[in-house]
């Protein structure tokens, strides 16, 4: 065959592959998600209030009641962007109440809207009764309430992402649950190491410690269970965030725990605790889209 | 009711694509050349509600031989329907026909049904916002006509029917594929009810692997794997709350 363009002709290749092919032309089977921006982000605001409101009750209960009111309100402002973020995602924004329209327990998103709902209403109704100057018996029922729903919210949206066709979310769907706890909680902790009240803060630092230590461990262990499944965290956009996800991680707990000391130190690892949250939603969501844009993970996963 | 796809008989027509776009007003998508042999359109979505897929490949025996596999893919119509079961808004229902349908005026294009499809069928609309997948033709069916992809099709590789109906045709047609040269790795895709999404309202015959097609191998929805994962994330939950409480009491 004549050279075209200075270029030689590879020598009796077959015009169509001999081997049996893998995929339909390297072309995704599962589709990655739709979602924009703000649902990853809404894992983390979502997650860390849920934490928050936790926290904000038993702080009440052990008698911490200045960390307790300041916990509550931090959850307050995350249930706030919460849904704005969520409606903002949606197609049809307009039509947000949709979500109310039914309950569906077979829908994780149907029951955590729900979640959602009532954990928004209770920590307004706190606050109002708060501002209202009404008992501390009625604020404390109020905050109750959502301290049962916040670690509900803290995680469900690791059952969210479990449920689906994603093979890297389905895969690790047991274990993710105890990431994002973990998280929530290690990010409620780094909330109250930046802006909480100084007699909370050797709880705020243990907080984070502990939810890092969590985070970590279920981490690993997914990773571990998924196997080659978890090339998506190792490499690509998705590798690059978990990376730098775990080293924030990591260098939150030890600032907060040189921040016995120095204040400065206490709060910038909050602030890193709260940024390594948010960046762990950004590896799950990326590493997601890995794991669908390539066929061969969802083959390898159903065993063919 | 529902669909027998036989792509033994598939010519790659595509009047089954043509006739979903005109019948249920799909909007059009940009003409390209994907130069994946004959088909443009890719895969199933928003926009395409049929497909047709083209393989081509030399078999591994004989050197002489191209295969040039067509098969048109739809919507499964799955009896355990994942996009169903996860829609938050009850926008997916079961129609009387046992065929799952997206209701235009509820959905509020949130997306979860995109991700959570086996088959990465359903689609949300780039300018709609709205998530869209095949109908099986609901307005068609329910005034006695079959649906305009079967009716277009000119070699009855796409035959609507009661599924109890089409099982038995798709076993005996398998049989006679079987026997014949270039058959015998011929199967049926979605014929079992026992599979992970308990049958397709929409099987194949493949006359190679269901992955050679884009298709997923062994595509599975089980609702007792949300229960599990429930369980996962109450225990996950406690184990929050303890954590809270151990650096609560540490104090004292």
């Amino acid at each position: 065959m004549a050279a075209v363009g200075g270029r030689e002709e590879p020598a009796e290749r077959p015009l169509v592959p001999r081997e049996r092919p893998r995929s339909y032309y390297g072309l995704p089977i599962v589709r990655r998600p739709a979602w924009t921006w703000e649902v990853p982000l809404y894992f983390f605001t979502g997650g860390t209030a849920g934490a928050l409101a936790a926290a904000s009750i038993l702080a009440r209960w052990s008698g911490q009641h200045r960390m307790g009111r300041t916990a509550r309100r931090m959850a307050l402002a995350g249930a706030l962007v919460s849904p704005a973020l969520l409606i903002s995602d949606l197609g049809r924004p307009a039509r947000f109440l949709n979500m109310l329209r039914v309950v569906r327990p077979t829908s994780p998103m149907s029951l955590g809207s729900w979640t959602l709902a009532g954990f928004g209403s209770a920590l307004g109704m706190a606050e109002a009764a708060d501002l209202a100057g009404l008992p501390v018996a009625v604020i404390g029922t109020m905050e109750g309430a959502a301290g049962i729903l916040g670690p509900i919210l803290a995680n469900y949206t690791a059952v969210l992402l479990g449920d689906t066709a994603n093979p890297i979310w389905r895969g690790g769907r047991h274990l993710l649950p105890f990431v994002f706890s973990g998280s929530s909680l290690a990010a409620a902790g780094g909330a109250l190491c930046l802006a909480g009240p100084e007699e909370g803060r050797p709880v705020s630092r243990r907080m984070v410690v502990v939810g890092t230590a969590l985070e970590q461990a279920a981490f690993l262990a997914m990773e571990s269970q998924l196997g080659p499944l978890a090339e998506p965290y190792r490499s690509g956009r998705g590798g690059s965030l978990a990376r730098a996800h775990r080293l924030a991680s990591w260098t939150s707990a030890v600032l907060v725990l040189a921040g016995r000391r120095s204040p400065f130190l206490l709060r910038l690892g909050g602030a890193i605790s709260l940024g390594s949250s948010a960046l762990l939603r950004q590896a799950v969501y990326r590493a997601g889209f890995q794991a669908a844009d390539d066929p061969s993970y969802l083959v390898e996963s159903q065993g063919s | 009711m529902g669909f027998f796809t036989d792509s033994s008989v598939c010519i790659g027509c595509k009047a089954c694509e043509v006739a979903c776009k005109e019948w249920n007003g799909v909007p059009d998508s940009k003409p390209a050349w994907s130069g994946n042999s004959y088909d443009n359109t890719l895969r199933l979505g928003a926009n395409s509600w049929r497909h047709v897929a083209f393989v081509e490949r030399v078999r591994q025996d004989d050197a002489a031989g191209v295969r040039w596999l067509m098969s048109s893919d739809v919507c499964k119509h799955c009896t355990r329907a994942a996009c169903l079961e996860v829609c938050p808004t009850g926008a997916i229902f079961r129609s009387e026909f046992g065929t799952v349908v997206v209701q235009d005026d509820v959905c509020n294009g949130c997306g979860y049904c995109v991700v959570a499809c086996p088959f990465g069928v359903i689609e949300r609309r780039e300018d709609d916002g709205r998530a869209f997948k095949c109908t099986l033709c609901y307005d068609r069916l329910k005034i006695g006509e079959q649906p305009a992809c079967a009716k277009a099709c000119p070699t009855a590789s796409i035959q609507f029917g009661p599924l109890a109906e089409l099982r038995e045709t798709a076993h005996a047609r398998l049989e006679q594929v079987r026997a014949q040269p270039g058959g015998e790795e011929a199967g049926l895709y979605g014929v079992d009810e026992s599979d992970g999404v308990g049958g397709f309202g929409a099987f194949f015959l493949l006359l190679d692997r269901p992955e050679v097609y884009g298709l997923p191998p062994r595509p599975e929805y089980r609702r007792r794997d949300v229960v599990t994962m429930w369980g996962a994330a109450s225990v996950a939950a406690w184990l929050l709350v303890g954590g809270l409480a151990g650096a609560i009491r540490w104090r004292r």
